[in-house]
């Protein structure tokens, strides 16, 4: 308990709170306005949406007066705060002493936790470049030209669902595991564990070709290079078996490919991680020059 | 006395001074709302009328105008917060110690810099977020949504830069943590797929040369702190003049179709 509120007066961990509190608050509200516009698609009655889309306001007052209303608010909220809690300082930097566990500003926590599941090559640069690509490229390869503009779920459930679970599960629920439950040695205690430094964890990962008996370093290679091009292969068997569906089509070879890839490169990271919960995996592909 | 009113406001209001600031009368007609937002440099970023849910928080959550606040106010402390501090390893620590103890607000000013900072990033990812869930990103608007990821990116980076600049250990630990993952690049890193095949060396791979060391140290925090004070904001700066400048040659913001 002394731990938990510990680390939930850091000065640095009250933004997650707060962010929380926030991403609950405006996920209801999607929800509702969701529901609302749902329900007047589904009864034939688009036309209304699209009538009060339409209907226009003066900016003076009606918009300022609210953008004036806000800017006051959160001046005050922020000057409470700044009040209440003073910004982290502690001792002088040290290059000699490093804390145990060492933490990356809470923000990239979610990045800092793939490294328990994949090395940083993938999780500190390849997939963050992922990312940020994939998030660019959203608005070429969606091509469900429903939902512009107004809040729906039924008209847009796999790309919702898909970003819904990247962003939550992926990045905002890796954060908390991250900051609340990784002590020292980035060992995992529950929240109310105390953090002991010399908890003893048993390593006894194993790679993947090791379950099939494969000894050599080339049968690794291989073995490996053909589990990972498998996986992404999904792609195309999906991609023929579906080829004549209204999805695909609409597509395209380009857009799917890349749709695939990210998608699959998302996935990639539930997967390691049920791999090593169940099955202790610590490597899919070993190679003389990366594993993954 | 109310004449007697009456024509002091006349004499202020007709007068030439008074005329050469403000260009129109402040009755509430059409003409003037619209004048209010065309005449004003501030307000005409705005469209002079908008759509209804335009005003609505529960359309907007109001995120984008809040995260340019925070901006501002990043950008205002900041620059007070720059009065103070000297980016040299002998004197940030004690700069900030300064800034506690010594100057007055000093702390008061520091909070207010990092607590804008970290709203913003939250405040980034909820804008993203409801712009996501409008489907806003969707044609004519794809561009500013790249764009929103670059400004996204460099919020990011923004935070992390000035994480560095106390120099304290939970911030030489925390860019530690970050940057080592520089040396996994492939190619580029020393200890990246391929990287020691190519001649990399933890003397001479990325990391070093965004470090300008081997390990964090004093020419890192001059390196952070220029691209924290001078190179991200004002990249910052100039995308968000993009973003809003698209936002409004898209049409505005976006509405059912
Ligand atoms: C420094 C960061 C940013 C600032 C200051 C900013 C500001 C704004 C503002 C003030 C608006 C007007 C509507 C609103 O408030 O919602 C807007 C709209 C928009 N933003 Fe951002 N934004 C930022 C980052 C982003 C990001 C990260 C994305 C997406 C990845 C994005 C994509 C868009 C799009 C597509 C629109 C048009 C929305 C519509 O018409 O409904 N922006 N932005």
């Amino acid at each position: 308990m002394d731990n938990l509120l510990l680390i939930l007066s850091k000065p640095d961990n009250v933004p997650i709170v707060m962010m929380m509190l926030l991403f609950g608050y405006y996920t209801w509200l999607w929800w509702r306005e969701a529901k609302k516009n749902d329900t007047l698609i589904t009864n034939g009655n688009y036309s209304v949406l699209q009538e009060e889309g339409k209907d226009k306001i003066f900016t003076w007052p009606y918009l300022v007066r609210n953008e004036f209303l806000a800017a006051i608010l959160l001046m005050l909220i922020l000057t409470v705060w700044s009040i209440v809690l003073d910004a982290p300082l502690e001792e002088p930097a040290n290059p000699a002493k490093t804390p145990n566990p060492s933490k990356a500003p809470w923000y990239f926590l979610g990045l800092q936790e793939m490294l328990v599941y994949f090395d940083p090559w993938l999780a500190g640069v390849i997939f963050p470049t992922i990312i940020i690509v994939g998030l660019m490229a959203i608005p070429y390869i969606d091509k469900n030209p429903k939902g512009n503009g107004y809040y729906t779920w039924q008209e847009r459930k796999f790309a919702i669902s898909t970003f819904m679970f990247g962003f939550y599960v992926l990045w905002i629920v890796l954060i908390i595991v991250g900051t609340f439950l990784r002590g020292p040695g980035w060992n995992f205690f529950w929240i109310l564990d105390v953090w002991d430094p010399h908890k003893v964890v048993a390593m006894t990962n194993v790679d993947l070709h090791q379950y099939f008996g494969i000894r050599s370093s080339l049968g690794a290679f291989l073995f490996g290079g053909f589990i990972v091009t498998a996986y992404f292969g999904l792609a195309v068997l999906y991609y023929f078996w579906k080829k004549e569906s209204e999805f695909v089509k609409k597509l395209g070879v380009a857009r799917y490919g890349l749709t695939a890839f990210l998608f699959l490169s998302m996935m990639s990271l539930p997967i390691k991680m049920l791999l090593r919960w169940t099955l202790n995996i610590k490597y899919v592909w070993v190679t003389p020059w990366f594993n993954i | 006395m109310e004449a007697f009113l009456n024509k002091m406001k006349d004499s202020v209001t007709k007068s030439q001074v008074w005329k050469s600031m403000f260009r129109h009368g402040y009755e509430d007609t059409p003409r003037n709302r619209y004048l209010q937002v065309l005449d004003n440099v501030w307000l005409h970023l705005h469209p002079t009328r908008i759509p209804r849910h335009g005003a609505y928080i529960r359309f907007t959550w109001c995120m984008g105008g809040i995260t340019f606040l925070l901006f501002l106010v990043t950008a205002v402390t900041g620059v007070l917060l720059m009065f103070y501090y000297r980016p040299t390893a002998e004197y940030a620590f004690n700069d900030m110690k300064y800034l506690e103890f010594d100057v007055p607000f000093g702390m008061f000013l520091r909070n207010m810099h990092r607590w804008a900072a970290h709203g913003m990033v939250i405040a980034v990812w909820l804008h993203m977020f409801r712009v996501f869930l409008t489907g806003s990103y969707k044609p004519p608007r794809e561009f500013n949504w790249v764009v929103g990821v670059i400004l996204l990116t460099t919020t990011l980076l923004l935070s992390f830069t000035g994480y560095l600049l106390p120099w304290d250990q939970l911030s030489i630990w925390a860019v530690t943590v970050g940057t080592n993952m520089a040396r996994a690049t492939p190619l580029l890193g020393s200890e990246g797929p391929f990287g020691p095949e190519l001649g990399m060396r933890p003397d001479n791979d990325v990391r070093f040369i965004l470090l300008g060391g081997t390990q964090v140290g004093p020419p890192t925090l001059l390196r952070f702190y220029v691209l924290h004070c001078v190179f991200f904001p004002l990249f910052l700066a100039i995308f968000i003049a993009v973003h809003f400048w698209r936002v409004r040659k898209d049409g505005g913001i976006s509405g059912p179709l």
